[in-house]
C-alpha cells in the first residue's frame, strides 16, 4: 500500500539531462534482489561512483543532502525504458518524494503512482523556471494539483484521477481490485463457456 | 463503427468499464513471470493470505539472473553473484508454493520469457498478455495486446487476474513498399525508432502495418514489435494473418483441432477494419530502408550504416557522442569493435541466428574481438543445433552459450568491460546497459556477424551479394 501523499515541500534537485533511463536509475546489475527495500544505495550508482566503488566528488547527488532536496527536476523523457518497479523504489529509498519533467515514461509513471511517488508534468516555460531557482523551496500539493514556487503563481498539473484519489486517500490498490472479483468470475464464467 | 485491432482486443476484455473516476478492470489471459520483476509481487500476495489466482494462466521462466555457462561437474551452476542464485530459487519456491508452471532448469520448454511464450503456443492472437517487462510487446506481433507491468502489477494479476488500465491512444505506422535483400525486421526497427524518437510513442499503442510489415516472417514481427516501447510506446500490434496462423499450428499450447478452424477464423476477424481511425497516422518508405545501426545512448540515436553521425542540438546529445567517443560528420564504422552479441529477445531466435550463421560460415570472428551467440530459448538452441549453425560460431571463433538474457542487461556476469565498443543485436543502447562504461551499437544480426569478421561495423550486403556472385 503507498504512503498517502497530499502536500510536500523542497528544494530540488536538477538533472536537466533528456532521456534519463531506467537503467541510470538504478543499473541492471542492481536487480538481483528479492526485497523493495534499502535500493537507494544503488539509485543513480554509475552517476555517483567510479568503477572502483568510490565516489566520484563532482556528482551533484554525492554533494547534496537528500533530506534537503526531495524533488527532482529532470530532463524530458524521464525514465524511459524498462518497467523496474525498482526504479521508484530507488528513487523513494534515496530521498526522492517526486519528479517534475515535462515528459515521463508511462509505465515509469503507473509505477511510482503505486508507491507514492508523485510524477509531475509541466511544460517546458514550468520547468524552466523552476530550475532556474531551484535553492527555493517547491510546494508540490496534489489536492489541489498544483506546483508553487516560493510566493510566485501556482501552476496547475494533472495525475490521473483514480490514482489521485488513492494517494490522497491511503486507497490500496489490490483492494479495491479484490473488491471487483464478483464481476470477475461473472466475467470469466461468460468467456470461458462462450 | 469501425474498430481498430486494439479496440477489439481491449473490448473483449473490458470486466469494468472505464469512468472518469476510475480505470476500466482489464482481464488478462496470459500472464508470464520471470525471477526478477515477481518476488516482491509474491511477497505481497501472501502477506493478504492470498493465493495465485489463475494458475493455470501464468507460466513462469527463469532468463534474466541465470548464468549461459553450464553447470560444473558438482551440478553448481557459475551465478554471478549469491543474491542471482536466491533470486532463482526464490521463483522456484514460489512457483511451486503457487502451482505455477516453471520453465526451470530441467525444462526443455526455458527460454527469455518473450521467446518462449510465442514458441510454445501460450500467446495467441487477441489475447491480453502482460509480464513485468517492458518488452512484453513482442507478443503483439500476433495480434495480441501485450504490455509490460510494474511489480506492483504483476501482484494485482497474481491475486485477481486482472489490472487497471485506462484506455491507450492509437497510432498506425505503415511500411509500405518491398524491403532490400538484407534488410531485416531490427532494422525495420529502427528505422521506425529513429522516425517516432525516442518518446514519440509515448501514450500509444502502435499498429504496424503495410507491405514490409506484411513481409516479415513471424520473428521479424516481433522483432520490430519487440522495439516498440524503445519509442515509448507500451504496446506493438500486427494483424493475425496466414502466417501469424501458419506458425502456431502444432505449437505445444495452440488450439486443438475440434476447435481450430473456428479459432483460425475469430482470429482473422480481428484485423483493423476499413475506416478505423487512429489518433495519429505515420508512414515510412519501406524500400528507402538500409541496414540500421545506433550512433549514440538513445535507441533513436541510428541511420543507415555508413551514414555520417549528426551533429547533436543539445547538452544531452553532445553528452551522448562523447560517451561513445563518436565524432559529429564522421561514419562510425572505422572504430575497433570489442564485442558483438548475438542473442536477447529482439534477436534471439532461428532466423535470426540463421542470418548470422549465413554470413559467417566459412569465415573467422577478427582476432581480438570477442564474439558471444546466446539463443533465445532452449527449443532454439535445439533447432539451431540440429542445423548445425553451433559449429558455424565456434568454428569462426565465436563462442555458443546456453539461453538466457545474458548481456542484453548484464545482470547475469556476462558483460562488456568499461570502455569497450559493442555490437549488439538486443533492443537498449543505454549508457552502461552491458555493463559500468560499456558502449553499445544496436544492429541486426547480419550486421553482427559482419562486424565480427571485419572487426569494424559493417554493411552485411557486402558479404551477401558475395553469395549471390559465387
Ligand atoms: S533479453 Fe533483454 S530485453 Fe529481453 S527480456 Fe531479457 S533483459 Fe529484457
Amino acid at each position: 500500500m503507498p504512503d498517502p501523499f497530499k502536500s510536500l515541500t523542497s528544494k530540488a534537485v536538477v538533472l536537466s539531462q533528456s532521456n534519463i533511463d531506467t537503467d541510470q536509475i538504478i543499473p541492471g546489475r542492481f536487480l538481483s534482489t528479492t526485497s523493495r527495500e534499502g535500493l537507494g544505495s544503488w539509485a543513480f550508482y554509475d552517476w555517483r561512483y567510479e568503477s572502483d566503488g568510490s565516489p566520484k566528488p563532482e556528482a551533484i547527488l554525492n554533494r547534496i543532502d537528500p533530506r534537503e532536496r526531495r524533488i527532482l527536476l529532470a530532463g524530458k523523457n524521464f525514465a524511459c525504458g524498462s518497467s523496474r518497479e525498482h526504479a521508484p523504489w530507488a528513487l523513494m529509498d534515496y530521498g526522492f518524494r517526486a519528479v517534475v519533467s515535462t515528459e515521463i515514461a508511462d509505465i515509469f509513471t503507473s509505477n511510482a503512482l503505486k508507491n507514492g511517488f508523485l510524477p509531475i508534468v509541466v511544460d517546458q516555460a514550468t520547468w524552466d523556471d523552476l530550475a532556474a531557482h531551484a535553492d527555493q523551496p517547491i510546494t508540490v500539493d496534489l489536492e489541489t494539483s498544483t506546483i508553487q514556487r516560493g510566493n510566485a503563481e501556482p501552476v496547475a498539473f494533472s495525475v490521473e484521477s483514480f490514482a489521485r484519489q488513492c494517494l490522497l486517500d491511503g486507497v490500496d490498490t489490490l483492494g479495491w481490485l479484490q473488491a471487483r472479483l464478483p464481476d470477475i468470475e461473472a466475467f470469466e464464467r461468460r468467456k470461458e463457456t462462450a | 463503427m469501425p474498430e481498430t485491432l486494439f479496440e477489439k482486443v481491449w473490448n473483449r476484455h473490458v470486466v469494468q468499464a472505464e469512468t472518469p473516476d476510475a480505470p476500466a478492470v482489464l482481464y488478462i489471459d496470459l500472464h508470464l513471470v520471470h525471477e526478477v520483476t515477481s518476488p516482491q509481487a509474491f511477497s505481497e500476495i501472501e502477506s493478504r493470505g492470498l493465493k495465485v489466482r489463475r494458475p493455470d494462466r501464468t507460466f513462469a521462466t527463469l532468463d534474466h539472473s541465470t548464468p549461459t555457462l553450464p553447470a560444473d561437474a558438482s551440478g553448481e551452476r557459475p551465478y554471478y553473484t549469491p543474491a542471482s542464485k536466491a533470486q532463482v530459487e526464490t521463483l522456484e519456491a514460489n512457483c511451486a508454493r503457487h502451482s505455477v508452471s516453471l520453465a526451470g532448469w530441467d525444462s526443455a520448454d526455458r527460454g527469455v520469457v518473450h521467446v518462449m511464450g510465442p514458441e510454445l503456443g501460450l500467446t495467441q492472437p487477441g489475447m491480453t498478455v502482460v509480464c513485468g517487462d517492458s518488452h512484453t510487446a513482442t507478443h503483439g506481433a500476433f495480434g495480441a495486446l501485450a504490455f509490460g507491468i510494474g511489480t506492483s502489477e504483476v501482484g494485482h494479476v497474481l491475486a485477481t487476474q486482472c489490472l487497471l488500465q485506462r484506455k491507450a491512444k492509437t497510432m498506425r505506422v505503415t511500411v509500405d513498399g518491398q524491403l532490400q535483400p538484407g534488410v531485416s525486421g531490427k532494422d525495420v526497427a529502427l528505422a521506425v525508432i529513429a522516425r517516432l524518437g525516442f518518446g514519440g510513442g509515448t501514450g500509444f499503442v502502435v499498429e504496424y502495418a503495410g507491405e514490409a510489415i506484411r513481409s516479415l516472417d513471424m520473428e521479424g514481427r516481433m522483432t520490430v514489435c519487440n522495439m516498440s516501447i524503445e519509442a515509448g510506446a507500451r504496446a506493438g500490434m500486427v494483424a493475425p494473418d496466414q502466417t501469424t496462423v501458419d506458425w502456431l499450428k502444432g505449437k505445444k499450447h495452440a488450439p486443438d483441432a475440434a476447435v481450430w478452424d473456428q479459432t483460425v477464423a475469430d482470429w482473422l476477424s480481428l484485423a483493423s477494419d476499413p475506416g478505423a481511425r487512429f489518433d495519429a497516422e505515420i508512414e515510412i518508405d519501406g524500400a528507402g530502408i538500409r541496414p540500421m545501426a545506433t550512433w549514440g545512448t538513445t535507441p533513436d540515436a541510428g541511420s543507415a550504416i555508413g551514414e555520417p553521425v549528426p551533429a547533436p542540438h543539445d547538452a544531452s546529445g553532445e553528452k551522448a557522442l562523447a560517451y561513445m567517443g563518436f565524432t559529429p560528420g564522421e561514419a562510425t564504422t572505422d572504430h575497433t569493435v570489442d564485442v558483438v552479441f548475438i542473442g536477447s529477445c529482439t534477436n534471439g531466435r532461428l532466423p535470426d541466428l540463421r542470418a548470422a550463421a549465413e554470413v559467417l560460415r566459412g569465415r573467422k570472428v577478427k582476432p581480438g574481438l570477442r564474439m558471444l551467440v546466446v539463443p533465445g530459448s532452449e527449443a532454439v538452441r535445439r533447432d539451431a543445433e540440429a542445423e548445425g549453425l553451433h559449429t558455424v560460431f565456434t568454428d569462426a571463433g565465436a563462442e555458443w552459450r546456453i539461453p538466457g538474457c545474458s548481456m542484453c542487461l548484464a545482470m547475469n556476469g556476462d558483460m562488456v568491460a568499461p570502455g569497450q565498443l559493442a555490437v549488439s543485436t538486443s533492443n537498449r543502447n543505454f549508457e552502461g546497459r552491458q555493463g559500468p562504461g560499456s558502449r553499445t551499437i544496436l544492429a541486426s544480426p547480419a550486421t553482427a556477424a559482419a562486424t565480427a569478421i571485419m572487426g569494424v561495423l559493417t554493411d552485411p550486403r557486402v558479404f551477401l551479394m558475395e553469395a549471390v556472385n559465387a
